[in-house]
């Protein structure tokens, strides 16, 4: 979790928006750390937090959690934390080795029928039985997280079926369960690229869905050591509400911190 | 000066994998992927090479022959030669540059890493020997392809056979904390039988990536790192090449003079070519080590290959300058022969 962007974004694991679509994006830089931080921020809002890990194993999101201050092992010990290991159990999926009952859920690897119905399912079966322990208390409202949406159009899912995939979360996770839904959308570098199935397709027609997006991007200078990059922040709402801010960031070992263009440390 | 096997043997402590993309002429990319198996024979690791076009034999054959003696390069912690300690001479004209730090061309780490191979000679088939090599061979495997993974199923299989037959997987009760390299090469030419390479909408798009999604799970799963070599230049779809730098950890491209403008570019007499740093790896953290400087250049001595800060040449003479200024404008004269008077002949 990173203060610097809690203050930016007025929100802090007490006191956070319901009902929020929050996108992530990036162009040419990576905008992972993001997703670290969306993770850590909502397991200490003590919210059900389910984990699709498409791009990285367990370990490497428990061990940056750790410096963050946020022990993901406990987590899913307690139930609050549910982690799909998505990378790990493709190699057996797509060599047709598993043919236990719950590969349904990665139903995505297997083409021609490449689809997102099972793990939709799997997504739902865990966020809707937030609590049902006896004698625990019951969590905040569910998130989903989402590691990385793009990698999926690399599998072969089309951009169409990922589209109806985010919108049945939205109206079952932000509108029935008063959850919230965090993705993560790495671009292709080419724009010109006019063909349906690239991820800019992808990125444009998400952020017509969501409630707040984060966007990512290199800096137009090129390469710095100081400054990691610039985030493009945008929320929805009424037209004298609906800006975009721009700050730049630096992501550091154990923490990112955000800054109004041109006041980095190492300028001024 | 092997900054690219120091880079690479970093990764292999973590487990993931390197892409990198090769040369025009794969004459340097396959250099590198030899420093990759080299190290691993030096090292006592396990090797694995998969190749469609040249028989794996052959490139393990090649192998560069390390040089094993302490005393040729410098020991570890011992301070820089002393050249650079002496103050050097006061400056009388360009004074201002007195206090500047001289240019170190060269990465310099504080410590030794890796060995140091002398390329115009081969390994010694008693060194090879000594290491398992494990290798893949498009054209003597049986062809077996399923519907996601296309021409890249066999490769994966072989793959996993290996790291759990050997117990890189972790799952072996007996403890072997030994790596396995893997090498591969050129993954995407048509040789594998991709037509990424042949087409702008191929057919099977996702073959290629999909294949290298699941060597990343194979990869964070075992002890072993990867080396691809992929021939960038023959591509077709960007939009594919842009998975594959996302699906990968660290990417490293080459880009080589030969037969380019570049070649006879003044600026580039140096190097052979630059060497950009697509992507580093941060795994297990937020942030990696960033390098300061990624304009980097490379040149192939005779018996070593070598990774440098770019950096311009000096204009050493007032002469020198000169002559090539006054060259150009006798050229660029209104069609008068540019022989004897140049200055004047206009």
């Amino acid at each position: 979790m990173f203060p610097d962007l809690n203050s930016i974004l007025n929100s802090s694991p007490d006191s956070f928006r319901e009902r929020e679509f929050i996108l992530l994006s990036d162009r040419q830089a990576d905008a992972s750390f993001l997703i670290h931080h969306y993770l850590t921020f909502y397991l200490k809002a003590r919210c059900k937090v389910c984990f699709l890990g498409l791009v990285q194993s367990f370990s490497h999101y428990s061990v940056v959690s750790q410096r963050l201050g946020v022990n993901l092992t406990q987590a899913k010990e307690k139930g609050q934390l549910v982690f799909l290991e998505g990378l790990k159990a493709s190699p057996g999926v797509l060599l047709n080795e598993d043919t236990s009952d719950t590969t349904h859920t990665f139903d995505y690897l297997r083409s021609p029928c490449a689809e997102l119905r099972g793990l939709f399912e799997f997504v739902c079966k865990s966020l809707s039985q937030s609590g049902d322990e006896a004698g625990s208390e019951p969590w905040a409202p569910p998130v989903l997280i989402i590691d990385d949406l793009s990698v999926l159009l690399s599998l072969g899912v089309s951009a169409g079926a990922i589209l109806d995939f985010t919108h049945y979360c939205q109206a079952t996770i932000c509108s029935q369960l008063q959850g919230s839904l965090v993705a993560l959308v790495r671009c292709d570098d080419e724009e010109w690229d006019e063909d349906e199935e690239n991820s800019s397709y992808l990125l444009k027609a998400l952020t017509h869905q969501c409630s707040l997006s984060l966007r990512v991007e290199g800096l137009s200078t090129g390469y710095c050591r100081d400054i990691h990059g610039q985030v493009e922040i945008w929320r929805r709402g009424r037209a004298e509400e609906n800006q975009r801010k721009v700050f730049q960031y630096k992501v550091h070992d154990k923490g990112a911190s955000f800054f109004a263009p041109g006041t980095s440390r190492a300028v001024l | 000066k092997l900054y690219n096997v120091h880079m690479i043997h970093t990764v292999a402590l973590t487990d993931c994998n390197t892409l990198q993309e090769e040369d025009q002429t794969d004459s340097y990319s396959r250099l590198l992927l030899q420093y990759f198996l080299a190290e691993g024979v030096v090292c006592g690791h396990q090797l694995y090479l998969a190749s469609a076009r040249d028989h794996p034999d052959d490139i393990i054959q090649n192998l560069p022959l390390p040089i094993l003696d302490d005393d040729v390069t410098p020991k570890l912690g011992e301070p820089l030669p002393p050249a650079d300690a002496q103050p050097p001479d006061p400056m009388k004209i360009a004074w201002r540059y007195q206090n500047f730090p001289k240019v170190q061309t060269e990465p310099v780490s504080s410590f030794r890493f890796g060995h140091y191979y002398d390329l115009s000679k081969r390994m010694d088939p008693q060194l090879l020997q000594a290491t398992q090599f494990h290798t893949f061979y498009l054209p003597e495997e049986t062809e077996e392809r399923s519907s996601s993974l296309g021409p890249y199923s066999g490769l994966l299989q072989s793959i996993q056979t290996v790291i759990r037959n050997e117990g890189f997987d972790g799952s072996s009760s007996q403890v072997v904390r030994n790596v396995l390299r893997l090498g591969v090469h050129s993954l995407g030419s048509a040789l594998w039988g991709d037509d990424v390479c042949l087409s702008e909408s191929p057919a099977h798009s996702h073959a290629l990536t999909t294949f290298l999604y699941a060597l990343r799970a194979l990869l964070r799963s075992s002890l072993s790192v990867a080396v691809v070599t992929v021939p960038a230049h023959l591509i077709q779809s960007k939009s594919v090449l842009g998975r594959m730098v996302k699906l990968s950890d660290a990417v490293v491209a080459l880009e080589s003079f030969c037969s380019s403008e570049r070649e006879t570019s003044s600026v580039y007499r140096e190097y052979h070519g630059l060497l950009h740093i697509r992507q580093v790896p941060h795994l297990n953290c937020l942030v990696c080590e960033v390098p300061d400087n990624k304009d980097l250049a490379f040149k192939l001595k005779r018996k070593q290959f070598s990774i440098e800060k770019l950096h311009l040449p000096p204009d050493l003479s007032e002469t020198v300058s000169r002559v090539s200024k006054s060259k150009a404008e006798g050229s660029s004269g209104c069609g008068s022969a540019p022989s004897g008077h140049v200055q004047l002949d206009f």
